[in-house]
């Protein structure tokens, strides 16, 4: 902390007021909390026709390939690419800016407009 | 358990009695190996933070791996695997559900966790809360699933021992289960976790190639075809073959069955995030970048071996078939091994055992070191000596501790050997969903949680969590319609407490511990602290004021 600054929480205060960081935030949670009901729907989805739809799920596509093993390996790939569309979107979208809150809240280092 | 699986085998290769040498030899080799490489990383385990978080100097790539190594344990590798060979589809239920869960962990709490947090759980949680209750609880949690988690595996080792080693006796077993305690006590002593975190990283590029190894080779068999693959398995199986290709033939038996798979399957996608052992990884890394980098790589290599169990599961159905693997010492868990036999004979057969068992070794050097941190860092140093401690007196706790873990393991892995415990590993994840994640979450993402609500949630999570498996059938009165004979943990069929229905508590647990956290919260009076939670929000999403990396 450089003298710059008042007492430690009003200085987190001020950055959690600032618009840079309301941006980032606002950000974050429009990404992962759909995302989140996104997949645990599709999940809950899952479970449910493999509970309680066998007859469905046990219809066969091609071969002995099921819709049930279709649907199985479908929870692999929307894994997959969802973790994959996420660290793209932070690394591209999210770091740059927490980088720069982090330094100006450690070092003092001046930000371009926002907090501070 | 009268017959070895030597015997069987040897019936089957006539006289061929090398193997449990030649497992052994090939375990030796790994123990070898990876303590050489424990002594190596223990010259720079000086600080709390050296011992606890490995200095914080791993890369997102090796900490994913060991965190793949931590997360495989035998319960997946051989479990899946034989789930899959005897009931087909609902063995595959099982790794979905323990794969999207890591998404909990990589969207909602790994990073967030890494930038507010030291060493253990408690240290988020009560970040903005009062300490020394909020670390009681998250501690007691902690400690609870460690323990169910541990206990399980060291059971494991027993069965597995008598699989893979030919061991038959409980003498001999009980020795073997003694001498897996001990290594792991001397790994997490000496090594820490920088040590620890090594013997994960052998491990999980071992069971992973391994695998890879066996699932190219069944698939080989069956021309690349997974249908073909498939046909085979139905053959195998005979009459009603079929089924092992549609849901339902575990979890489809009646409508309470299906209510425990609902229940399972809600408390493995909570609960990974939830897991002390799991969390306590995110913290061997310098930044939250490298958290986020270390759960994609584990999200990569746990689907990818989740795939291969796939393949494994339905090749011992198709090539070694349900009965032999029923028949077999250790039942449905000896479905890997044996296929490895069918294909590789005794070499490969040794290198998966060897393989097994050090999965076993690994994790529960895992378990100890977070159950060491969680009591030396959150009970001896903040609850009883009120944080006025010094580090190397908080590490020497947590390295007595480690030895008196080691003890009871290997105490209650002796008592437990034999025993039914395979609902452990679903309570622990049943206790992670209920006690830790709901608290995790709000003291996240929600600015009016307060100490009273955490408290509620994490106390009613567990409380809730252990009453409903006492009073559930996998306690007591839990009987077999065909044989007669016990399935519960109490084997006397005339004993009978179990008033709830449901195998698995989460479906109840989980749901009552986020309601119980929001009436917490609205009951007490306690001021809000808007500017520790402006300091937790700001230092959660930048990573300001984040432990950094040792440098040595």
């Amino acid at each position: 902390m450089t003298d710059t600054f008042g007492d430690r929480e009003t200085d987190y205060q001020r950055v959690q007021n600032g618009a840079e960081f309301q941006a980032l935030k606002r950000r974050f949670r429009r990404f992962v909390f759909p995302m989140t009901a996104f997949f645990l729907s599709w999940y809950f989805l899952y479970v449910l026709l493999a509970n309680y739809a066998h007859d469905f799920m046990a219809t066969k596509v091609w071969g002995n390939i099921t819709v049930g093993l279709l649907f199985g390996l479908g929870q692999f790939v929307s894994t997959f690419v969802i973790t994959m569309v996420y660290a793209r979107w932070a690394n591209n979208k999210q770091d740059a800016v927490a980088e720069r809150l982090r330094l100006h809240i450690e070092d003092g280092t001046a930000l371009d407009g926002g907090a501070a | 358990m009268t017959a070895s699986l030597s015997s069987l085998l040897r019936a089957a290769e006539s006289e061929d009695i090398g193997n449990p040498a030649l497992n052994i030899a090939i375990f030796g080799a790994f123990v070898l190996l990876t303590l050489v490489i424990v002594f190596r990383a223990s010259r720079n385990n000086k600080t709390a933070a050296d011992y606890y978080a490995a200095g914080r100097s791993f890369t997102g790539p090796q900490n994913g791996t060991a965190i793949a190594g931590d997360y495989l344990s035998a319960a997946s590798f051989l479990g899946i695997c034989g789930a899959i060979a005897i009931n087909g589809y609902d063995g595959f239920l099982y790794s979905i559900g323990f794969l999207v869960a890591w998404l909990v962990a990589l969207l909602l709490v790994a990073e967030l966790l890494r930038n507010t947090g030291r060493f253990t759980m408690a240290d988020v949680l009560s970040f903005r809360l009062k300490q020394r209750p909020v670390r009681m609880a998250a501690a007691l949690a902690t400690l609870t699933v460690v323990f169910f988690y541990l206990l399980a595996q060291m059971a494991g080792a027993g069965g597995l021992v008598a699989l893979l080693l030919g061991i038959d006796g409980v003498a001999g077993q009980g020795l073997v289960i003694a001498v897996v305690g001990a290594l792991m006590i001397l790994y997490v002593l000496v090594g820490g976790m920088k040590g620890t975190t090594w013997v994960q990283i052998i491990k999980a590029i071992l069971l992973i190639a391994g695998a890879a190894v066996m699932t190219i080779w069944v698939l080989a068999k069956f021309g690349f075809n997974l249908s073909d693959l498939l046909q085979g398995a139905i053959d195998t199986a005979g009459e009603g073959g079929e089924a092992l290709i549609a849901p339902g033939k575990q979890y489809g038996v009646s409508a309470m069955t299906q209510l425990n798979f609902l229940s399972l399957a809600l408390a493995l996608v909570l609960g990974t995030a939830g897991l002390p052992h799991v969390l306590m990884r995110f913290y061997t890394v310098p930044s939250a970048k490298e958290a986020r980098r270390s759960v994609v790589w584990a999200i990569w290599l746990i689907g990818i071996f989740y795939l291969f169990t796939l393949v494994l599961g339905y090749g011992a159905a198709a090539l070694v078939g349900p009965e032999v693997i029923k028949a077999a010492p250790g039942g449905v868990n000896s479905a890997a091994p044996l296929l490895a036999f069918e294909l590789g004979g005794v070499i490969l057969l040794g290198v998966i055992s060897a393989v097994a068992f050090a999965t076993i070794l690994a994790v529960v050097a895992g378990l100890t070191i977070t159950a060491a941190a969680t009591f030396a860092h959150d009970i001896y140093a903040s609850v009883i000596k009120h944080g006025e401690v010094s580090p190397d007196g908080e590490v020497r706790v947590a390295r007595i501790t480690v030895v008196a873990i080691g003890i009871l393991a290997i105490i209650g892995g002796i008592f437990a050997n034999g025993q039914n415990v395979a609902f452990l590993v679903a309570l622990a994840f049943a206790v992670a969903a209920s006690a830790n994640l709901p608290t995790i979450l709000y003291s996240l993402f929600w600015k009016r949680f307060n100490t009273s609500g955490a408290l509620w949630s994490m106390y009613g999570g567990l409380i809730s969590c252990i009453v409903l498996i006492t009073f559930s059938p996998v306690v007591s009165g839990k009987v077999d319609p065909v044989t007669g004979a016990s399935l519960s943990m109490i084997k006397n069929t005339n004993v009978d407490f179990a008033v709830i229905p449901l195998e698995n508590p989460g479906l109840i647990s989980i749901p009552l511990a986020f309601v119980l956290g929001i009436v917490g919260t609205y009951l007490s009076k306690e001021p809000p602290h808007p500017e520790k939670y402006a300091e937790m929000e700001v230092r959660s999403l930048t990573g300001a004021g984040s432990e950094k990396a040792t440098v040595h």
